[in-house]
């Protein structure tokens, strides 16, 4: 039904199968380590780029060690420099769970963190990245350092502190002037595109709450199997006879429906509940691009305004052939460049955001078919499992004549 | 993540009709009746919409047909499993039950009872509800039947030349029976009870049945009659005592006790003694102990012979018996009659692990009915979600993308819905059957009673030997004595003779006291027959219903999400 769904652009292709003719890039993050100890305690990934034909990735397999951070500090990158575009979501940084580090955590990072990678690594644009390289290819001590300098202290480069401050100033500025904020854009199509993925953030994280509750529930009714299977193998003990058996049969048919139970609590956590988390993270992540497209937006205007401000000054100063003309020229040029530089990155960032919204709609319907298919086909599974455990129980159940 | 936490329980309960009233392929959704149930959110909240769901599971076949959606649940009266009731010889007891179980059986029908003290007569219906299983057992044995229904409480007061107005008022409870029992003398007859009557109905069958497992009668619940909603209160007797009533008429030996029958057919006062309470007992005996002291120690009269020491108001025999018990323990001198058969010894630990076992299997029934329960309610609650998303999709849609994908997600929901109503039917029913581990826990109560019975006549033959043994010894002493002065001592022949009436009398109250505790251990002996025979019955079929059930309902779920598999295959993964 979506084979004909593929874009143009190809990257709603499922990150694992990219077509032969386009430039492809195959990553698997493997083999989670834990290193170190107590409150330093952290994971290691092995990231194995594999079939590639780009040019710039030269050897048949390259493998690197990264952690968590590493990964961090690449999306920040791909932020920084691709605003417009939705970059892929990366797990949450859970300071709780990292210091338990149950093997499902780090399962369920690995996962995602591999879902990460691949799908920057299959993005037309992204793939292209520098940033993705050195991620890709950098040894571990020019990753190290890379990282501690995007990640220092205050987790802020001193541009964006400068950018924090002038966006205060221009506030107060705004406020003392009695000048009126620069409205958002009003773009009724927009409008309805944010209020969309708002909304769709409330709708789709309860429906991950559902999800993980399922789970729970799977896993409870396991144990409760199992506590119940002792407990008839006990009644049965105590019995004797052929109802004894009868009871003793059952428990041990309750044992081992717990078995099944946590089983599939294990997959509907990894291929259920998962790609839900995904996809609110995704819908996270357009929401930063929005913010981004806002800001660029607000600079475009307040620089449209400054130069028209300007112009009127040159204007006054040529008429009174004041000496300072040349100046406030040279100044006005300078202005007029940024001006148009900060119309182009706003534009760019529209542009590509048009772009994308098509590409994220279609992957997420790939994504969330593929779950409700595992989703389904587990909870057939389960229900036939159930159902020829007790199936089998029948016959001898039936062989127990009552009169006894 | 966001905030729909507050209104989460809300949004489950509010929705329930959401849920009710979607468009299923099924046919249309079971009417989820009662109002008065919408937000719970605990172990009650399944368990108030299961009962009204007639199930079409006949006692041993799955039915695959869909239950009628269409009739008043209520009003077809479907066995959906097991009569525990049926008069022949189901041997179901039960005591107080407790919270959870009894909420499971009993709160459907607060909906259509509640609020009704002096009101409309509850409707039988409701009574059928509660706990009308049909025994898949064969009604081979006779074809005698007694059904008995407790309906319409009302308010009365009490008749007092109080000048208070507004004097003591108490509940009645009017008792219906339809019988085709001849001894009874009439085929439907009603009757109106207040709770003091029932207890003083099961006073005067465990004085008159004592070796047999009576089923215990419902509590006095002395501080939740206070504490509880009078309406709710009045709801939960009435239902105990219908069951407490149910169980006495199918015990084959108590259905045709005069006590049962007086108490079911004679019109206005119930006309068997009160028992007199602990304290006005102690003082009757208080009362009489200086008599007994000093000298005119009457021994024990025939018919309190036949009781226990304890219940009774003579208090010297009360002393006797429990120094006699005393010395069995401690040893010394082995008593003259021993509980020697060994056989009892056996079946008595038997119980004793039974019990355990049965306690334990209980609560462990119970936590698996409240997870099978709120696996149920989560399926649910995500198949809303996910409708609520669908709907949201399809409205903001800009893209074919999004369309297909809402239609991915409304087959996965409606799928969840349907699962979830399927847990809860499947849950109304492992209720029921699993409720057997329950009733049998209270039956091992009136065990106890019987066994208890049994110790307690014991004691009284031991007791009586011990002083019969004495007495005997101060006559020959006296004889001694009194042959050692010529010509007879007045005074001592005189005394001797007064001895040997109280030894006859003791012998003859020793000879009935050993009577008593022969028939009860042979009440005894056959009631753990009858007890061994139908509960193997009963457990096998509990585990029989269990099972097909089982069965039946996870095949039912496996075709919805089969399906839904099949519809989405196209996504498979090429890897899997």
């Amino acid at each position: 039904m979506l084979a004909t769904q593929r874009s143009i652009s190809g990257s709603s292709q499922s990150p694992r199968s990219p077509a032969a003719s386009q430039p492809f890039l195959s990553v698997s993050v493997t083999d989670p380590v834990k290193l170190g100890n107590g409150v330093q305690a952290y994971i290691s990934y092995r990231v194995i780029t594999k079939q590639t034909n780009f040019p710039e990735y030269q050897g048949p397999e390259k493998i690197v060690i990264r952690r968590y951070s590493d990964f961090v500090w690449l999306r920040d990158r791909l932020f920084e420099k691709y605003k417009g575009i939705f970059i892929p979501p990366i797990p949450e940084k859970s300071a709780v769970e990292k210091f338990r580090f149950s093997a499902e955590f780090i399962e369920m990072r690995r996962q995602a963190l591999d879902v990460f990678v691949n799908r920057i690594a299959s993005h037309h644009e992204l793939q292209q990245s520098e940033d993705l390289r050195t991620f890709l290819q950098a040894d571990e001590e020019t990753m190290e350092r890379l990282r501690f300098h995007e990640t220092g202290i205050f987790k802020k480069k001193p541009s964006d502190l400068m950018q924090i401050f002038k966006d205060v100033q221009s506030k107060v500025s705004d406020v003392v002037l009695g000048k009126e904020k620069p409205v958002e854009e009003s773009n009724p199509e927009y409008e309805k595109l944010k209020h969309y993925i708002f909304e769709l953030e409330n709708h789709l994280a309860e429906a991950q709450k559902h999800a993980y509750r399922l789970v729970k529930r799977h896993r409870e009714l396991g144990q409760s199997l199992s506590d119940f299977g002792k407990a008839a193998k006990l009644l049965g003990a105590c019995e004797g006879n052929a109802l004894g058996k009868a009871f003793s049969e059952l428990g041990a048919k309750s044992e081992a429906l717990s078995f099944k139970l946590q089983k599939e609590a294990h997959q509907l956590l990894m291929n259920f509940e998962e790609p839900l988390k995904d996809y609110v993270r995704a819908v996270q992540s357009i929401k930063a691009t929005i913010a981004e497209r806002a800001n660029a937006f607000r600079q475009q205007c307040e620089l449209a305004e400054t130069m028209k401000l300007k112009e009127i000054n040159l204007d006054k100063l040529m008429l009174t052939r004041s000496d300072k003309v040349g100046e406030a020229e040279l100044e006005y040029k300078e202005l007029k460049a940024d001006s148009e530089e900060a119309t182009r990155r706003f534009e760019t960032i529209v542009r590509l955001m048009n772009e994308e919204i098509v590409r994220f709609q279609e992957q997420k319907t790939i994504d969330m078919g593929v779950a409700f298919h595992e989703f389904a086909k587990g909870q057939a599974r389960l229900a036939n499992s159930i159902a020829d455990a007790w199936r089998s129980l029948l016959p001898k159940l039936e062989s127990c004549s009552p009169a006894q | 993540m966001m905030g729909s936490e507050n209104h989460q329980d809300h949004q489950y309960g509010g929705s329930k009709e959401e849920m009710e009233s979607l468009v299923l392929d099924d046919p249309p959704p079971l009417n989820n009746g009662g109002a008065s149930k919408s937000s719970y959110s605990n172990y009650r909240s399944a368990m108030s919409s299961l009962s009204n769901t007639p199930h079409p599971l006949s006692s041993i076949i799955v039915s695959t047909t869909p239950a009628p959606a269409d009739s008043d649940p209520l009003l077809t009266a479907p066995p959906p499993f097991r009569d525990l009731r049926n008069p022949n010889g189901a041997d179901s007891s039960a005591y107080v039950d407790p919270p959870s179980y009894g909420d499971v059986v009993f709160s459907p029908l607060d909906g259509e009872t509640i609020g009704e003290i002096n009101g409309v007569e509850s409707p039988s219906k409701s009574s059928d509800h509660s706990s009308s299983y049909s025994l898949s057992r064969s009604s081979s044995s006779s074809s005698d039947y007694i059904k008995i229904t407790v309906s319409n409480p009302q308010k009365e007061q009490e008749s007092t030349n109080s000048v208070i107005p507004g004097g003591n008022t108490y509940v009645t409870y009017l008792i219906t029976t339809r019988t085709n029992i001849p001894e009874f003398g009439g085929s439907e007859f009603g009757v109106r009870r207040r709770f003091r009557d029932i207890v003083t109905l099961s006073d005067r069958l465990a004085e008159a049945y004592r070796g047999f497992f009576i089923p215990p009668r419902p509590d006095k619940n002395v501080v939740e009659s206070q504490v509880m909603q009078k309406q709710e209160f009045v709801e939960q007797r009435r239902v105990a005592l219908e069951k407490y009533l149910r169980r006495l008429a199918a015990h084959p030996v108590i259905k045709k006790s005069d006590e049962l029958k007086v108490f079911l057919q004679v019109q206005g006062r119930f006309p068997l003694p009160m028992t007199t309470d602990v304290a006005s007992r102690m003082l009757d005996g208080a009362a009489k102990l200086p008599k007994q002291l000093f000298g005119e120690s009457s021994p024990v009269a025939p018919h309190e012979v036949v009781q226990p020491a304890k219940g009774g108001r003579d208090l010297l025999r009360l002393f006797k018996e429990l120094k006699q018990s005393v010395a069995n323990d401690w040893g010394g001198s082995k008593p003259l009659v021993g509980e020697e058969d060994k056989e009892f010894m056996e079946k008595k630990d038997h119980m004793q692990e039974l019990e355990q076992q049965l306690s334990n299997a209980s609560q462990h029934a119970e936590s698996l009915v409240k997870a099978q329960q709120d696996m149920g309610e989560t399926m649910g609650e995500l198949g809303l979600a996910f409708i609520k998303l669908t709907k949201f999709e399809n409205e903001e849609a800009l893209f074919n993308s999004q369309r297909i994908r809402a239609a991915d997600m409304k087959n996965v929901a409606t799928a969840a819905v349907k699962a979830s109503r399927y847990y809860r039917e499947l849950n109304s029913q492992t209720v029921k059957h699993l409720d057997t581990f329950h009733e049998y826990l209270g039956l091992m109560l009136s065990v106890k009673g019987a066994f208890s019975d049994r110790s307690s006549a014991l004691l009284t033959v031991q007791t009586l030997l011990s002083e019969l043994g004495s007495l005997q010894s101060r006559a020959e002493k006296l004889e001694v004595a009194s042959n050692k002065i010529f010509g007879g001592d007045k005074s001592r022949t005189r005394k001797l003779e007064e001895l040997n009436e109280t030894i006859r009398a003791t012998e003859d109250a020793k000879n009935i006291a050993i009577r008593e505790y022969e028939r009860i251990k042979e009440n005894n002996r056959s009631e753990l027959e009858r007890l061994d025979s139908e509960r193997h019955a009963d457990f096998l079929n509990m585990l029989k219903g269990f099972v097909h059930n089982q069965v039946g309902y996870a095949e039912k779920i496996a075709n919805v999400w089969s399906m839904v598999a099949e519809e989405t295959s196209s996504y498979a993964r090429e890897s899997s």
